[in-house]
Parts: structure tokens; C-alpha cells; sequence
């Protein structure tokens, strides 16, 4: 699923908002995210999960082309946290936690 | 300070003027569709933000923390997100003040 699928998507259940405000929503809620993110902030979204950045330590690599020791600086990187409903109707079915979720919705095909 | 639905929803009032009920509903659509294309098992591509996709992990062995006993993980399907690499880069530039000079972070 793409933005604009997603955007398709929202379309049709949304009856309230013009196309055009869907859109526009889209964007900017993935803009505050980045800039949050960007600046350093936190994200955190019941039921889907958290994004927070993780520290990187500096240390030395390698050209994998070269095999030449190049610094890497350290560095924070976004890390994503997946929310317990999410996490739990991604997996059902396929752990013991979860088999109650698979009894009550019997999957066909 | 830490971003929520709230807070997401308060922008879509404040920079497009939609009504508080709208944006919150919006914002709770948003989340819900993205949650319902990953239990598909289809990844999510978002352009500028990043991507969600799933992995399927094998089971392997672990241990309980308590007792120190060991046992099996069961498989399982689990989500990753791989940020864009535009957001990546900013991250990496912008938090670069947030460093001591002997290179340790000053947020953990």
C-alpha cells in the first residue's frame, strides 16, 4: 500500500471530507511525524505503537567495496516499537498467545 | 515531548481548519488502514516518512528472564519500519548538538 492507496482508502470511508482534505491531512500528519522525529521528539500511538530514536555509539567500519577502515560518527537512529493490538493482528495465527483471535474469526480459502 | 493522536489531530485544526471531531477521526482512519493492510501481511510505503513492512520470524530458542529456563519462541510475524532515507539523514544531522564533545549522547 502506497500514500495515495492509502489516501484512496480514506477516501471512501471518510464521507465528510472532500478528497482534497484527505489528501492534505495525509501529508501533513506524515510531515509533523518526520519534523518530530527530526527534532529529536518521540512518537506515540495507542494501539499501533511507538517510534523514538536510539543512540548509535561512533565506531570504525569498512568500505565493503574497498575493505578500507572508514570513522562512522555516531549517530541516533528511529526506532519502532510495534503497539500490542497492532503486534497481535499482525500475528494471528501464527503464535499460541493469539490462537483465541484465530477461534473466534475461522479464517476460509 | 512525545507526539500522539492528539497532538497530530490538533494540527489538522489548526493548519487545514477541519473540525475537531473530523481531525480526530481522521487520524484515528489513518492508523486503522495502515494496521489493516499489515495484518493483509502487504507492507505500507509512505513517501518522505518511511516504510512498515512484515517478517516472518522462525521460532528459536529463548530463555524466561525470571527462572532462566529455557524455551522455545514460538514463529511469529512481526512488524519492522525502515525510515525514509531524507528522514534518516535529518535525524543524523539535526541531533548531532545533542552529542558530548567526547562523542557520548546526552539523551539516552
Amino acid at each position: 500500500m502506497t500514500k495515495s492507496d492509502l489516501i484512496d482508502h480514506l477516501t471512501r470511508v471518510q464521507l465528510h471530507l472532500s478528497p482534497r482534505d484527505i489528501e492534505s491531512s495525509v501529508n501533513s500528519i506524515l510531515e509533523h511525524m518526520s519534523q518530530s522525529l527530526i527534532e529529536g521528539d518521540r512518537i506515540e500511538i495507542r494501539g499501533f505503537g511507538s517510534i523514538g530514536l536510539r543512540y548509535r555509539a561512533p565506531r570504525l567500519g569498512r568500505n565493503p567495496k574497498t575493505g578500507a577502515a572508514v570513522h562512522v560518527d555516531a549517530k541516533y537512529v528511529p526506532h519502532f516499537k510495534p503497539g500490542r493490538m497492532l503486534r497481535e493482528r499482525v500475528n494471528h495465527g501464527l503464535s499460541g498467545a493469539s490462537q483465541l483471535v484465530t477461534s473466534e474469526k475461522p479464517t476460509t480459502g | 515531548m512525545t507526539v500522539t493522536k492528539a497532538d497530530l489531530a490538533n494540527t489538522l485544526y489548526e493548519q487545514l481548519g477541519l473540525n475537531k471531531r473530523e481531525a480526530k477521526e481522521l487520524v484515528e482512519l489513518f492508523f486503522e488502514k495502515i494496521r489493516e493492510s499489515l495484518e493483509r501481511g502487504e507492507s505500507v510505503k509512505l513517501s518522505g516518512f518511511g516504510g512498515f513492512s512484515v517478517r516472518d520470524k522462525r521460532s528459536r530458542p529463548g530463555r524466561n528472564p525470571k527462572t532462566g529456563e529455557e524455551v522455545a519462541v514460538s514463529p511469529r510475524r512481526v512488524v519492522t519500519y525502515k525510515a525514509s532515507q531524507k528522514v534518516k539523514a535529518k535525524i543524523a544531522s539535526n541531533n548531532d548538538s545533542k552529542y558530548r564533545p567526547d562523542g557520548t549522547a546526552i539523551r539516552s
